[in-house]
């Protein structure tokens, strides 16, 4: 606070009001044509797909910038404050990534596993492992 | 000291040497803010991890599975008996969110300017604004359990996966366009509708010509209650397998899986969509609807001692509105991700 003078503060949030109203109905526009409400056969895109969500992912994180900069007040904060609450934020994008990989390789290996739960266990072949007794092998015969 | 006249050469040097023994001696404030608000800053870091957990949790789950829900379908309902309005709904509760975070930034800047009657009247409107979005989620929560019939465990929202058309409840190929279905098609199993009352809630507006879907549920339907009728099932002890139909199967629980037939010439049945979604569904926006009511909760108490004078008295720009704030704007915060994640993707 007090940065400006006062009416030019209660300007500015009406103009963030308006902001954000906006980059909302935006999305949600977008939202629709992906998925074919506007025109119609757009789902079947696998571009317009992809395309749609980075735009809508990239309006929301704007949306993000915006609320925590100008609402929350962080632009006029020190830097390290600013510094000590997003950076470690930052550890999320790796964590979207892993577990997207990870999400998509569960998916990927459904039917492997599938497959492989009817296969009778082989009797034959002992399990090798430095850490298992052997009272655990012989009961498993 | 061993490094007499570099420390005597830098000046800055020997400044910091004295500042260092003022900030030990307290009274100062790190990162120029208050104790309060910086706690709150780092409620709110953690907070934001805690969601960002489940939301990720979410993603991963959605990426595993060979369909999911689609939300345009899922959420395309809204009170006063609005249907096939996708998303609507939800974009109105994220503009209730907005506003009352708009609100909340004027009662900030009014208390700024120590105006009781401001910081009063804006967080009023900020009050009505969260208990708003609430009501929506009670609307929203309650479609989704009592007419839907989705829950923790059980998921009715199925997409399918092939090009394919329904069959009628007879079990004959159905002619009618809206029969016809392709991938990423949305459907939703209805439960049969058998009850005293015969009625089936609300399924069809009355004067309008019926969809190819609730057509074939009245007769879905009509072909349970004659099995009912005549002893042949009982819908409060179903066998394990379900109860085939020509058209379609009565599975355990009493749901009319549709019947269809692809385009390779096979005969399949609907199915439970994945059921991780209900529970994703109901404990994430649970959780941030936990947020706001404890926020509104909060709102209300420091509302009171605005209006009491309590803040007036201690003459700090009303440092409590601003800590209320942040957590206000951090659950608007919230929700740009959940809207992202649950129903714009």
């Amino acid at each position: 606070m007090g940065h400006g003078n006062y009416e030019d503060a209660k300007r500015a949030v009406w103009v963030g009001c308006g902001v954000l109203g906006a980059v909302t109905l935006i999305e949600v526009a977008v939202s629709l044509f992906q998925k074919g409400h506007i025109i119609g056969g757009m789902e079947d895109l696998s571009w317009v797909t992809y395309g749609a969500a980075l735009i809508i992912a990239i309006l929301s994180a704007y949306k993000a910038y915006y609320i925590i900069y100008n609402f929350m007040h962080m632009a006029h904060e020190v830097p390290g404050l600013r510094m000590s609450v997003l950076l470690p934020t930052a550890l999320l994008i790796w964590g979207m990534i892993a577990f997207f990989q990870e999400g998509n390789a569960w998916g990927e290996r459904r039917e492997v596993i599938k497959e492989r739960n009817k296969v009778e266990s082989d009797k034959a072949i002992k399990p090798l492992g430095m850490l298992l007794h052997k009272e655990l092998i012989k009961s498993d015969k | 000291m061993a490094h007499d006249t570099a420390v005597h050469e830098d000046v800055h040097g020997h400044g910091h040497e004295e500042s260092t023994k003022e900030l030990w001696s307290g009274g100062k404030q790190p990162f120029k803010i208050s104790y309060g608000k910086l706690m709150m800053w780092y409620f709110l870091l953690s907070d934001a991890f805690t969601f960002a957990g489940f939301l990720i949790a979410y993603g991963a789950l959605r990426f595993s599975s060979p369909s999911w829900p689609v939300p345009d379908f899922v959420f395309s309902t809204a009170p006063f008996g609005i249907h096939h309005a996708p998303l609507i709904f939800v974009t109105f509760m994220s503009f209730l969110l907005i506003i009352s975070s708009v609100t909340m930034v004027r009662a900030v800047q009014e208390g700024a300017r120590e105006n009781q009657k401001g910081v009063v009247f804006w967080m009023f409107l900020t009050v009505v604004g969260g208990a708003g979005f609430l009501g929506c989620q009670a609307w929203e929560w309650t479609n989704l359990i009592y007419k839907e019939c989705m829950s923790v465990t059980r998921n009715p929202f199925g997409t399918h996966t092939e090009k394919g058309v329904y069959l009628n409840a007879d079990g004959s190929r159905s002619a009618a366009e809206d029969d016809l279905f392709k991938p990423g098609i949305g459907y939703l199993i209805h439960h049969a509708h058998v009850d005293d009352h015969g009625g089936d809630h609300g399924h069809h507006d009355e004067g309008h010509e019926l969809t190819a879907e609730e057509k074939f549920l009245a007769d879905a339907n009509s072909i349970v209650s004659a099995s009912i009728a005549g002893n042949k099932i009982d819908m409060a002890n179903l066998p394990e397998a379900g109860v085939d139909f020509p058209g379609f199967r009565l599975n355990n629980e009493g749901f009319i899986e549709r019947k269809f037939v692809t385009e390779a010439g096979e005969t399949g049945a609907q199915t439970y969509g994945p059921k991780a979604f209900g529970a994703l569904f109901f404990f994430i926006t649970g959780f941030h609807g936990f947020h706001v009511l404890s926020g509104v909760v909060f709102l209300i108490i420091i509302m009171l001692n605005a209006g009491s004078g309590l803040y007036a008295a201690r003459k700090n720009g009303y440092e409590m509105v601003e800590k209320i704030g942040l957590y206000w704007h951090f659950v608007d915060l919230v929700w740009v991700f959940v809207f992202l994640v649950f129903y714009l993707l």
